[in-house]
């Protein structure tokens, strides 16, 4: 399928005589390509609105190449922005401007037909409150304005950065299911977000950012698969046998760990040698699963930035790849 | 084309601009009808009340000069210490003003002469539309900066100047037909304040087209003020950054500067304060009096100061860099900045 966005090296650097030199992007790449529905991932802090934000033309890069719909942007971003919608970060418009009121201004500032306001009210569930003030909006009201909006030009390529945030559960439930629509009729939809149950959910494919640089990315079922770390849990007949099957298993070269009813094995490529090598000294499996992971744990795992007890991560401490002591945690940010 | 109309749209739709555009036109009206009530028409009535004030004051003035000289006599006789000063020496030098002295003029009621006066409401209209263009210019970008609309408005049009500029000239056109429009009414009020209240004699069309170019300097002043709040609100992305920058230079740079020069007893302060230049811009001149020097003293102690002559010429050089100092750091700004 053909890339809708491609991204590569790109950079954006920061520069405060107070503060030294902070490299938001440094090297990031991305593709997405056509009819996805792409999770973009990333602790805070890590550069995702930044990518966005860059993408789109409302931040200059220090370097790299992008292009959306096979265009070069920022250079052909006037020619390509009719086919791309978009809402960055939090949802923001002017106060006292109502919903309908907005959405016009933005059809016709883009030349986008009137009719389309009312479809897009009814398709983000505001028809009936579209006349009030947008600042009577909830938070989740405001966001699904901006979802309107970003579907307003009727897009190719929907960028969507957190747009459940301030949602309530049926709202999460209804954008899901709004994502999945769009990604159905051929539309490629970019979704940031924090909520990797969704994304997990959700999404084809992911693309996670740690300190502005790419940490994994391709099909989500394959990125959970590469770091899944082969693990399989087993359990035996008896419990009791479970100390010999742990020292079988280790002269066998096998990482064990021991738990009070089963055993955890990592690095294990065939699950099945596991099997043989435990009868082959009387023992039996009752149980041999593979332990499957889920996005978050993937996620904390690449980004290191998994609660530990007892200490107070810092926003920018997260790996960087390629960085000094990687794969582990750096501390990133402002630099000399 | 779509954007300019749709920028059209967003100044009107907006309630600050109806409210501001609503305020100006109050105190406009205000000023009209104070003007109207504070005028009235000469005629032979008035004339004849102004001429027996005139009489009655030189009536009373005469009279009292009887009563200081006979008070003056009796004091003479009386041999009675006065203070020095109260009386002259000779009593007969106490005498009445002359006849005539006491001009009927002076007690005619104020009233309005189109010819002489239109041109101060003139300028008394660019001042207020000049304030409402200013706040309504800055609070036009600055309120799209601060809210997110401008972001909003860049999803779309990716073109920064040209979204910058289109909303300046639709900044610009709403304000130029409101101003001209309020411009023929404000025109159409005094006439008939003329009419009703004064005179409107010897309005050719000489008079018509002197009037047509002050006008027309003051809608220059006007689309000047309106695009300096747009510019600077743009720069600092707030509509607050206009108005701060409005009153700091007002209150630094014009009365802070005021009060240090006249301490440095520096000639010709008002030539550093901006409002001159407004006023020269409109007036085609202003002249600075030097009453510190006293130049071709006369035989009778006469003192003519030294003068400075302000021109048009001059505040339109200051105007124009004004202008492109301040457009021009917003375009610039616009187009470099990282919109955040």
């Amino acid at each position: 399928m053909p890339a809708v966005l491609e991204i590569e090296g790109l950079r954006k650097t920061y520069k405060s005589r107070r503060r030294g030199v902070r490299h938001a992007l440094d090297g990031f790449d991305m593709v997405v390509e056509q009819g996805q529905v792409h999770g973009f991932l990333g602790p805070n802090g890590s550069g995702k609105t930044t990518t966005l934000r860059t993408l789109l033309g409302l931040i200059r890069p220090n370097g790299g190449r992008m292009a959306i719909l096979g265009q070069e942007v920022p250079a052909a971003l006037p020619a390509v922005v009719g086919q791309v919608g978009a809402i960055v970060e939090s949802p923001q418009f002017f106060p006292n401007f109502s919903a309908r009121d907005t959405l016009s201004l933005l059809a016709g500032a883009g030349g986008v037909p009137q009719t389309r306001v009312d479809e897009v009210l009814e398709l983000v569930g505001l028809r009936d409150r579209a006349g009030e003030r947008v600042k009577t909006y909830s938070l989740g009201m405001k966001q699904r304005l901006a979802v309107a909006s970003a579907l307003l030009k009727n897009p190719k390529l929907l960028i969507l950065d957190e747009p459940a945030n301030g949602l309530d559960p049926g709202g999460i439930r209804e954008m899901r299911s709004l994502t999945r629509d769009l990604a159905a009729s051929g539309m490629t939809v970019l979704l940031s977000s924090h909520i990797l149950g969704e994304i997990q959910l959700i999404c084809d494919s992911v693309t996670i950012i740690s300190l502005g640089r790419r940490v994994a990315f391709g099909p989500v079922d394959q990125v959970l698969a590469e770091h899944s770390g082969s693990a399989v849990r087993v359990r035996l007949e008896a419990a009791t046998d479970l100390p010999r099957a742990a020292d079988a298993l280790a002269r066998a070269g096998l990482a064990v760990t021991a738990q009070p009813d089963h055993l955890m094995l990592a690095g294990v490529d065939k699950p099945a040698m596991v099997s043989r090598l435990l009868a082959e000294h009387g023992l039996y499996v009752s149980e041999l699963a593979p332990v499957t992971v889920d996005l978050e744990s993937v996620f904390l795992e690449l980004t290191a930035t998994a609660p530990v007890p007892g200490q107070h991560r810092q926003v920018d401490q997260s790996t960087k790849v390629g960085g000094a002591g990687q794969p582990g945690a750096a501390g990133g940010g402002w630099g000399a | 084309m779509s954007l300019y109309r749709t920028e059209l749209r967003r100044l009107g739709k907006r309630r600050f601009t109806r409210w501001a555009a609503l305020l100006g036109l109050l105190v406009l009206g205000a000023v009209l009808v104070g003007v109207f009530f504070t005028n009235q028409k000469i005629g032979p009535d008035q004339q004849a009340a102004a001429q027996r004030q005139a009489e009655q004051q030189y009536q009373e003035q005469v009279r009292w000069a009887e009563q200081e000289r006979t008070v003056c006599e009796q004091a003479k006789a009386s041999g009675q210490a006065q203070p020095e000063g109260r009386f002259p020496a000779d009593c007969n030098m106490i005498e009445p003003p002359p006849p005539g002295s006491i001009d009927p003029q002076w007690f005619l009621p104020s009233t309005f002469d189109f010819r002489t006066l239109f041109g101060e409401m003139i300028t008394t209209f660019t001042a207020i539309m000049a304030v409402i263009g200013f706040v309504v210019g800055a609070s036009f970008v600055g309120a799209e900066w601060s809210s997110g609309g401008m972001m909003n408005l860049l999803l779309w049009r990716p073109r920064r100047l040209t979204v910058l500029l289109t909303k300046l000239a639709a900044l610009l056109t709403g304000l130029v037909a409101v101003t001209v429009a309020a411009a023929a009414v404000w025109t159409a009020g005094f006439w008939l304040v003329g009419t009703l209240r004064g005179s409107t004699a010897k309005m050719t069309s000489g008079a018509w087209q002197s009037f047509g170019l002050t006008g027309l300097r003051g809608l220059v002043l006007i689309v000047v003020a309106a695009t300096l709040g747009f510019a600077l609100a743009s720069l600092g992305r707030h509509t607050a950054m206009a108005l701060g920058g409005a009153i700091g230079l007002a209150v630094v740079g014009q009365f802070g500067v005021g009060i240090l020069l006249a301490m440095a007893g520096a000639r010709f302060i008002e030539a550093w304060l901006l409002p001159t230049y407004a006023l020269a811009w409109m007036q085609k001149k202003v002249t600075l009096e030097d009453w510190q020097s006293c130049n071709s003293v006369t035989y009778y102690g006469e003192c003519k100061p030294d003068t400075l002559d302000l021109t048009w010429q001059h505040a339109s050089i200051l105007l124009a860099v004004g202008l492109v100092g301040a457009l021009g750091a917003a375009l610039v700004t616009m187009r470099r900045r990282d919109i955040a």
